[in-house]
């Protein structure tokens, strides 16, 4: 006697009460392994589940085992080739492989490290973990007209299309036991019973069994005739039994987002500086997807003039020229008005620059941001990308560039929509987005 | 039952397998299996699983069902990381010492593999787990499945309770002396679910009935040890050995039953470590035995059926090449060399013994007088895997010939002498050495350290004192046994001595002390 069970359709991911469990034991180490890729890898890569490192040490499971050397030890061990009794070898140095290798633990210290692969989204919640956008949906977008249809229970009416067959049959059945309304087997039973009889008196029997069957089939007629009755009387399926799947109408938040990159590709925008820019405007377009199913970027470089182009151009094609910032803020405000009306569309910006400007445009960037641009953007982040050295060269007395001193009064009057960092290498970048969006900066602005 | 079979007469052709050549198969390896070689098995459940499943398998120890712990999970990510690289192959199937017996297949191998696995897991170690003597002992196959599912449910509603962080504390130090909290003397008694339930409620019944909050107000004693002689401190040291059951080899059952400050559920919970651990001590005794039976019995009815023309040239050959990739043992000056491979060695004694008693040679006659040229193979090893344990075995039937076939040496390893000396080879002076120092690498009770709860200092400060017997002085490694003293101390609440103790002289060679934060070390 035996079964094949085919178990492939079961569900999988048993284990995923255990993955989550190791997930928060490691949590510590999975973070800073998580911190630590990102300085050194290309954001490009980082979207996806990445394998990471984390030191085995505190997911040790200790025991007691013997040490894997010292005291007086007998072993055997296969494929002698020239050794006879007596040989004597130098005793293998370092590690406890060699001929010790069969008293070694198995969980001994050779595990220092522990490499596995964390998911797409086990990686980004850890990426982004604390991190909240401001102000993720417009207050106005709330009375939003979209809609979508979700499934919301059942009702006792509906169409016929969305009648559901076993809360319905379900009902129907308990009527039936409740009410006792005859099964048809039952009913057949009787005629049965009744026309065996019948065949019976037909035929040349005694007459006092004849008698007693004749009574006998005028109860059972009498049973079969209230059978008929109460089957006709008790509907099969009655109105009351009817079950519809119910359907709701749910309004849809907004959840499309445009982003805008602005960048000055000026001369003065070294290749490692746009490295950097690059980085940052990745993170954000990550983190806006997670929130947002639909994002569309939208790439404004500038020099003295400003345009519209592809990612491609975007990052790589040089360009030379003054710098007039407010060349892009105007472009950017064209494109707003052209294609992303506010009512429909969550608007972030983030504008990379090494803070140069035309020394008469700061007056005239602070005025378009804040009269036309930074009232329609849910967020609107500057970042400068310095080099240490250009830095003190080039700065004004302050220490602060042209387009710095220009903006770093609308942080303040702008109740946190426009925030301002400086950057000057690689590694400052995540901390820096950290900041921007950290959830506690978040709340103390509510 | 009638085997299905294909027009030229083989039970399957080509690789891929359905549910009727499965069967088939299965059926033609019944018959060679009950009738030829007279194993005697469980009834089989033969569950096709994805490799996700196994995977899943795999992390939870090979059973179906289990409790949530982190362990689990990191077993888990890291195969699922080692196989999704290439670096390391799933296990063809895994089988469950249960009743029915529960073999997993997986849906990816090919019909020769999946006959390969069903000789190997549903007739091999089928009829190892229903007949050695340690399985019966200790195991119930019976109840396994139900157990665990009480255990699941049982942490699982602790977790609930309680929180993760106290589920996981407990468990961590449960897990870390689950080696020691075996009973090795005497066999537990079956575990039964519905007495479980009734034994979990009554502990918490009675101890809700007795609590009584002015026990927590008494004054602590006033006789101080220092003043007793010497001979009225050994009687009250021996009273209190006897009232504490001590000395206990089971470090989790005296926990269990004697921890001040644990709570009724933590108590249960290291009551199911403890019985899982125990269901799979007669597997780590047996690896050697239990792999061989298995590769023995699957070798034997491969050759079977292609001997009966059910199965093509195709797929002997590709029986052989995975058997030998299974059986094969590396040497030890080999980079793959880690230890004598179980499935190698079993696999090579049994042949060995099937050989011994079909064609004996001279020197058979003379090791093994009893067996050798009595022609009945089958009925020898279905005695050798009833009554022996993987120590035992080698012991009584490593054979010269295996010793030579695998090239066998001993290395004697003194701490005090700077080199290793070879102090037996694959010869008549060294056979019986070699087969000794084999015998002792597979004894689980000297491969595993010896500790015992030796004493409670129940007047003082409640120090808890673990006596390690330490044999040919080979010591613990210490910062191992550092963090699972700290486990133990954590159960117990109070402080704990590890003493290692000669096993020769008596004498305490070293201490180990383990003191909770909020006393004072002593």
């Amino acid at each position: 006697m035996f079964h094949i069970i085919d178990r492939r359709k079961n569900p999988k991911g048993k284990s995923i009460g255990n993955r989550q469990r190791f997930m928060r034991r490691a949590k510590a180490q999975i973070k800073k392994a998580v911190e630590d890729t990102i300085k050194t890898r290309g954001i490009t890569d980082i979207d996806n589940g990445d394998q990471i490192t984390i030191p085995g040490k505190t997911l040790r499971e200790p025991g007691f085992h013997h040490a894997g050397r010292g005291g007086d030890r007998n072993y055997v061990l296969p494929g002698n080739k020239k050794f006879v009794p007596g040989d004597r070898i130098a005793r293998p140095q370092g590690g406890d492989g060699g001929a010790g290798g069969s008293q070694a633990s198995p969980d001994g210290e050779g595990e220092d490290e522990f490499q596995f692969v964390l998911t797409r989204d086990e990686f980004l919640d850890i990426f982004f973990e604390d991190l909240e956008l401001p102000d993720l949906l417009k207050k106005s977008l709330k009375q939003t007209t979209a809609f979508r249809t979700a499934r919301a229970g059942y009702s006792v009416e509906g169409s016929p299309a969305n009648l559901n067959l076993v809360r319905t049959m379900r009902n129907s059945l308990a009527r039936r036991i409740g009410l006792r309304r005859p099964k048809s087997s039952e009913i057949r039973e009787l005629e049965e019973k009744i026309a065996a009889l019948t065949a019976e008196n037909a035929g040349d029997i005694p007459q006092p069994q004849k008698q007693a069957n004749e009574a006998t089939l005028k109860l059972l007629q009498a049973e079969l005739d209230e059978a008929k009755r109460r089957s006709k009387a008790i509907a099969f399926i009655d109105p009351i039994d009817t079950r519809y799947n119910q359907f709701r109408q749910i309004p849809d938040p907004n959840t499309q987002a445009v982003m805008f990159c602005l960048m000055d590709v000026s001369g003065s925008m070294s290749e490692q500086m746009k490295e950097l820019a690059k980085r940052f405007f990745m993170l954000l377009h990550m983190f806006l997807h997670r929130r947002y199913e639909h994002v569309e970027v939208v790439f404004i470089r500038h020099t003295s003039r400003a345009s519209e182009v592809d990612e491609q151009t975007f990052f790589y094609s040089r360009e030379t020229g003054g710098t007039i910032v407010s060349t892009a803020l105007e472009e950017m405000k064209r494109i707003l008005a052209e294609r992303y009306p506010v009512d429909q569309w969550n608007i972030y910006a983030a504008q990379a620059s090494d803070g140069d400007n035309y020394s008469n445009d700061g007056a005239k960037c602070t005025a378009l941001l804040a009269e036309d641009l930074l009232p329609k953007c849910q967020y609107y982040a500057y970042i400068e990308i310095t080099d240490e050295r250009e830095a003190e060269i080039f700065s004004t007395a302050e220490g602060e560039t042209a387009l710095w001193k220009a903006y770093a009064p609308l942080a303040q009057s702008q109740n946190g929509r426009f925030a301002l960092k400086r950057v000057k290498k690689a590694a400052d970048i995540f901390p820096v987005f950290r900041e921007l969006f950290a959830k506690n900066k978040a709340e103390a602005r509510i | 039952m009638t085997a299905r079979k294909t027009k030229s007469g083989l039970l399957f052709d080509g690789a891929d397998w359905d549910f009727d050549s499965l069967k088939a198969t299965y059926d033609a390896i019944e018959d060679i299996a009950l009738n030829e070689m007279g194993l005697d098995v469980y009834p089989n459940q033969i569950e096709v699983i994805t490799s996700e499943q196994m995977l899943d398998a795999y992390s939870s120890i090979g059973m179906p069902l289990m409790y949530h712990h982190w362990s689990f999970g990191k077993r888990f990510v890291r195969d699922d990381a080692m196989y999704r690289k290439g670096y390391q192959g799933l296990a063809y199937e895994i089988v469950i010492n249960s009743n029915p017996c529960i073999s997993y297949v997986m849906e990816e191998n090919t019909i020769g593999m999946q006959a390969l696995v069903m000789a190997h897991a549903a007739f091999g170690h089928n009829h190892f787990f229903k007949n050695n003597y340690l399985f019966k002992q200790w195991t119930d196959a019976e109840g396994i499945l139900d157990y665990l599912q009480f255990a699941k449910r049982y942490i699982a509603k602790c977790e609930d309770r309680f929180g993760f962080d106290a589920v996981e504390r407990i468990l961590d130090a449960a897990h870390a002396l689950m080696d020691h909290g075996v009973n090795r003397y005497s066999h537990p008694e079956k575990p039964n679910l519905a007495v479980e339930l009734e034994r979990e409620r009554e502990r918490a019944k009675y101890e809700d009935e007795t609590y009584n909050d002015l026990w927590r107000t008494l004054p602590q004693h006033d006789d101080d040890p220092e003043d007793l002689d010497d001979q009225k401190r050994r009687l009250r040291q021996e009273q209190r050995r006897a009232q504490f059951g001590l000395p206990e080899e089971n470090l989790l059952y005296f926990l269990e039953k004697n921890a001040p400050g644990l709570q009724s559920w933590e108590r249960e919970i290291l009551r199911i470590v403890r019985n899982i651990g125990q269901y799979f001590y007669p597997q780590k005794q047996t690896k050697v035995m239990n792999e061989g039976c298995a590769c023995y019995v699957h070798y034997h009815i491969m050759n079977r059926l292609y001997d009966k023309g059910l199965i093509s040239e195709g797929a002997i050959m590709e029986f052989i090449d995975s058997h030998s990739k299974v059986v094969f043992q590396p040497e030890y000056d080999d980079p793959r060399y880690s230890g004598f491979n179980p499935y190698a060695l079993g696999f090579a004694m049994m042949q060995d013994i099937h050989r011994i008693c079909v064609e004996p040679t001279e020197e058979d006659h003379k090791w093994f007088p009893d067996i050798a040229g009595n022609n009945q193979p089958f009925a020898t090893l279905r005695e050798a895997w009833a009554h022996y344990r993987d120590e035992s075995f080698i012991l009584q039937f490593l054979s010269p010939k295996v010793m030579r076939d695998m090239r066998m040496f001993m290395i004697n390893d003194q701490a005090s002498a700077p080199y290793l000396q070879v102090g037996a080879i694959h010869d008549d002076n060294g056979y019986r050495n070699v087969r000794r120092a084999l015998a002792r690498m597979h004894d689980l009770s000297v491969r595993e350290p010896d500790l015992q709860v030796v004493d409670v200092d129940l007047r003082g400060n409640r120090q808890l004192y673990i006596a390690h017997t330490q044999h040919d002085g080979i010591r613990l490694d210490k910062s191992e046994a550092e963090l699972a003293l700290g486990y133990i101390g954590q159960l117990w609440g109070y402080g704990v001595t590890l003493q290692a103790v000669d096993n020769d002289s008596g004498e305490i060679l070293s201490e180990m002390h383990y003191t909770p934060e909020d006393l004072v070390p002593v």
